[in-house]
């Protein structure tokens, strides 16, 4: 048996805080007289997290389940209130400065919204080439011809180089914003609700480049979406979120056919299926709650069927169910 | 057979932009039958969400209807007077937007509002409206309908404020709901529970219900027709059970085939080339041919309207 | 619901100009807006005004029939003539003299330039000066932003009018300090515009994605954060050049700013105010009319400069 390959990105025990920053006059009256502390979201708990060489790790979840929050720690867009993150076994902190500057454009990100994602006075030589030529990837005399390249691996005529983002449809600002990440060369790809807002027939164009290029450059992909059928689609392994937890880890196949925890059982129940016709949709109760006020104990106890006593006062910690496969859940030790 | 509630007959609904004439709906014919659930699919600029538009009259300039009938209850609904429509909208016709703050006032209490929109049709005391607001609240699925009124808008969560929208439009008992994409921008939990609650009461008060969405395998539960709509066109349409077991538009089997649920995961999706067109540029012929596997020169003119039964497919070479 | 209409028609247009076969024109966004402005026949008229008077007042010293200025040119013989009468030597002075003999239409020329060149070059100088701060405290945040804003509501609490009268008398008279004067009083306008538009496009993905891509913090401000900053400040620099000059002719009228060897139209209108009873009304009158005109043409521009940025601005 080889051994598994080694891990890229490792989060341990990360939490992200967001805290409204406090203005001058409220820091002030603070000082006079200290009041309540100020209202935080906790969007992350103690959340781990390992991503190894060559694989895709699907993070799925709902809203307020902290899954951007996630995807932007680990691509640096963010940094965690606690905890650490590491990049082939060092801290993300070695590559702040130095020789090992470079080593940060590693890790990339594919954002959701195509209109937002690209400067619209920029053209998109300049956002593809731009990267690239300020980090010393390429002379500037190459750069046309670079980009060029870039762009006819993700299907865009390279002709229209000189045009603005306005002037393509969503499915090719898609597939801009990936040349953009892939110009400097990464090798690892954080894909944020990536094909989120684009039509079922471009979405699958873009997911099949996904997994194209995926083979011809040997990436690694934590690819984050709240449509589990695209996760099923793609993903080596599952991480379920919920509320700034992680509830269920397990590898794709192990997950879809024995989802253990309530709530991945809950969400695998609405799976998009095409066969089940009139069907009487079982509705999972309750409102999602605010990431503002979390329920005390496991965060998933209002609405779980199962819950009982233990669930209101202790979080259940990760525990083995099987093979690769961990869950977050009192019923497990029953 | 009584006639159907609604029978929408080659509406046209044209934009004219200073870049050019946009046929955002470009003659599109279905009926519906009291009580009935129709899917009206298709993606962005396919025209879909402009249809539901018209049929209520909400076309604004540069927009308008060019041609077709749109017969509900037997009155064309072509050419009202703004008098006429206040007697039928949110009376007779409502509409669930998939903005849920499109429907409501951001300054107004639910209360509020509910009242409004129950008293502006019948003439009966604000307790006797209220009730009825908490009654409707309750019906959607919202417990403690009490406090819900009390609140304002910001107060509620996403999902919850669709719940309300849906109340809404359901307060004065219409006979036709049109819902454009109400549970596109929801988490999937609380998709699942609207969709829930949007069936049990269509089925409860025989209200027919038109639902606007690009999401198949949405319309495969909840619906029991389906018309899939292409560049401003209804390319195919007929029972949910026969275009989805058996599509006879190259369209629809493409659509159906690139959902990701539908394919072992790990191998490529078939996937439909190219892009729709532009909704500027006028198409000789069938507008999928740029990107169809089956398009030879027959296409190059405007595909007949074959029926089949209950079923219509608009395509020279369908499928079966 | 025009949302929604207006939603359809932005996409189709955009859409027009997308298309994998042939490549349709680049439309940079700066020929868009120029194409957009141009729908108003309005705005045109008023741009055509606009580019009139600043060739003519950069024309001035070429065009006027005589130097207003040059004491030696000057009869008092032939002062308070009436438009359209000639004075000893025959010239016809069409928009007639004032009390020294100078030629009316010279000297509104001449006062043109002095009023749009001290409009334009304060709006510029404002404009750089309130950028520079508006950015730093949109991209910093923290003490910088509190301090910046705190100064700027300080600013913007008094009258224009008290603190470049103020300013002035301290100062003493000048072009120079009246142009100093201008931009005290201005730049706030533009910290604050720039900050607010700054704040919201940093929160876009785009700014994201530069500094994923490791760039740094001074080009993603300069490259990425200021053109897309631009388009709320040019509808504000627009607006305030009229603001500047009509501010500068109201000093200039109470007689502190500019002195009476370089007088701008405000000057002019102060010197002839105490005949504009007694049936010389010339001497104030197109003076006033050509200031009118000036800032008239300034903001028709500026409206319709701010309507065709704005439905980008909420995209």
């Amino acid at each position: 048996m080889s051994a598994l390959p080694a891990p890229l990105v490792e989060l341990r025990a990360v939490s992200k805080r967001f805290e409204r920053t406090l203005d001058l006059a409220e820091r002030a009256t603070r000082l006079l007289r200290p009041a309540a502390p100020a209202p935080a979201v906790h969007a992350l708990d103690r959340v781990d997290l390992t991503v190894r060489e060559g694989e895709v790790v699907g993070l799925v979840g709902e809203s307020g389940c902290g899954k951007s929050t996630l995807g932007r720690i680990v691509a640096r867009a963010l940094s965690p209130s606690a905890g650490e993150r590491l990049w082939k076994g060092r801290p993300y902190a070695d590559f702040d400065s130095g020789r090992d500057r470079r080593e940060r454009l590693a890790v990339q990100m594919i954002f959701q919204d195509p209109f937002a994602s690209l400067n619209p006075r920029m053209r998109i030589v300049d956002i593809v080439g731009e990267a690239p030529a300020v980090h010393g990837l390429v002379r500037r005399r190459e750069r046309d011809e670079y980009v060029a390249g870039v762009l006819q691996r993700v299907g865009l005529d390279p002709a229209t180089m000189r045009r603005f983002p306005h002037q393509f449809s969503g499915g090719q600002r898609s597939r801009i914003g990936i040349a953009r990440a892939l110009a400097v060369e990464p090798r690892f790809l954080v894909c944020d609700e990536a094909v989120a807002s684009l039509d079922v027939s471009i979405q699958a164009q873009v997911l099949n480049l996904f997994a194209r290029l995926r083979e011809e450059l040997r990436l690694t992909y934590l690819f984050i979406s709240h449509d589990l059928g695209v996760i099923r689609h793609l993903s080596d392994r599952v991480v379920v979120m919920y509320l700034g937890r992680v509830v269920e880890s397990a590898r794709a196949v192990d997950l879809f056919a024995a989802p253990n925890h309530p709530y991945t059982r809950a969400l695998v129940d609405e799976l998009p299926r095409m066969d089940l016709r009139r069907r009487s949709f079982v509705p999972i109760r309750g409102e999602i709650p605010s990431p503002l006020a979390p329920p005390s104990g496991c965060h998933f106890h209002p609405r779980c069927p199962h819950a009982f006593e233990r669930c209101r006062h202790e979080a259940p910690a990760l525990r083995e169910v099987g093979e690769g496969h961990v869950s977050a859940c009192h019923l497990n030790e029953r | 057979m009584s006639a159907p509630l609604l029978e929408v007959e080659g509406l046209r609904m044209h934009f004219f932009t200073k870049a050019g004439v946009v046929k955002a709906v470009d003659d599109a014919s279905f009926s519906l039958e009291r009580g009935r659930i129709l899917g009206l699919v298709g993606e962005s600029g396919s025209g879909k969400s402009m249809t539901g538009y018209s049929i209520l009259g909400l076309v604004d300039p540069p927009g308008r209807i060019v041609g077709g009938h749109i017969r509900f209850e037997g009155r064309d609904l072509v050419g009202l007077s703004n008098a006429q429509w206040r007697g039928l909208r949110g009376n007779r016709i409502a509409m669930i937007f998939q903005d849920p703050m499109m429907t409501l006032n951001p300054v107004l209490r639910i209360d509020t509002q509910m009242i409004e929109a129950v008293r502006a049709h019948h003439a009966v005391s604000r307790a006797e409206a209220r009730d009825r607001s908490r009654e409707a609240l309750a019906k959607v699925g919202i417990a403690a309908p009490d406090e819900r009124l009390r609140a304002y808008p910001h107060h509620l969560s996403g999902g919850m404020r669709q719940r309300v929208a849906i109340a809404i439009a359901l307060l004065n008992r219409p006979a036709l709901v049109i819902a454009d994409e109400p549970t596109t921008a929801l988490d999937v939990t609380i998709q699942g529970q609207i969709l829930y609650e949007m069936q049990k009461l269509c089925r409860e008060s025989a209200t027919a219900l038109i639902w606007i969405t690009h999401d198949l395998s949405v319309i495969a539960g909840l619906a029991d027709d389906v018309c899939v709509m292409y560049a401003g066109r209804i390319v195919e349409s007929g029972s949910v059970d026969e275009v989805l077991d058996r599509p006879l538009h190259p369209y629809t089997r493409g659509l159906l085939e690139s959902v990701p649920g539908r394919n072992a995961p790990g191998r490529p999706l078939p996937q439909i080339p190219g892009m729709a067109p532009s909704p500027l540029q006028s198409l000789d012929g069938c507008p999928f041919r740029p990107r169809c596997g089956r398009a030879t020169e027959a296409c190059r003119t405007q595909p007949p309207s074959q029926s089949f039964g209950t079923r219509r497919v608009r395509c020279a070479h369908p499928l079966a | 619901m025009n949302e929604a209409t207006r939603d359809l028609v932005a996409a189709a247009a955009e859409a027009a100009a997308t298309g994998t076969t042939a490549p349709v024109g680049v439309q940079s966004p700066w020929r868009r807006i120029l194409a957009d402005f141009a729908e108003s026949r309005l705005a045109l008229v008023g741009l055509a005004l606009l580019v009139a008077i600043a060739l003519a007042a950069l024309t001035a010293p070429w065009i006027s029939p005589q130097n207003p200025y040059d004491l030696s040119q000057l009869d008092v013989l032939d002062s308070k003539l009436a438009p359209g009468e000639a004075s000893m030597n025959g010239t016809v002075h069409w928009l007639g003299t004032d009390d020294q003999g100078r030629d009316m239409l010279s000297a509104i020329l001449y006062g043109l330039r002095i009023s749009l060149g001290v409009g334009v070059s304060s709006v510029v100088c404002a404009l750089a000066l309130g950028l520079v701060l508006g950015l730093a405290a949109a991209y910093f945040g923290g003490w910088v932003d509190a301090v910046v804003m705190r100064v700027v509501d300080l600013q913007l609490s008094f009258p224009s009018i008290l603190i470049a009268l103020i300013l002035l008398a301290v100062l003493g008279q000048g072009v120079g300090k009246i142009v100093v004067a201008l931009v005290t009083v201005q730049w706030a306008y533009y910290a604050r515009t720039v900050r607010s538009s700054a704040l919201v496009e940093r929160q876009k993905e785009y700014i994201e994605a530069a500094e994923v891509l490791a760039l740094s913090r001074a080009r993603i401000v300069l490259r990425h954060l200021l053109p897309n900053c631009l388009p709320p400040l040019i509808v504000v620099a627009t607006v305030q050049v009229a603001h500047a000059i009509a501010l500068e002719a109201t000093l200039s009228f109470l007689g502190l700013g500019l002195p009476i060897t370089e007088p701008s139209l405000g000057l002019l209108i102060a010197n002839g105010f105490q005949y504009l009873l007694s049936g010389k009304y010339w001497i104030s009158f197109y003076p006033g009319v050509a200031l009118m005109l000036t800032i008239i043409a300034i903001n028709l521009v500026a409206d319709q400069l701010r309507d065709v940025l704005n439905p980008r601005l909420s995209r």
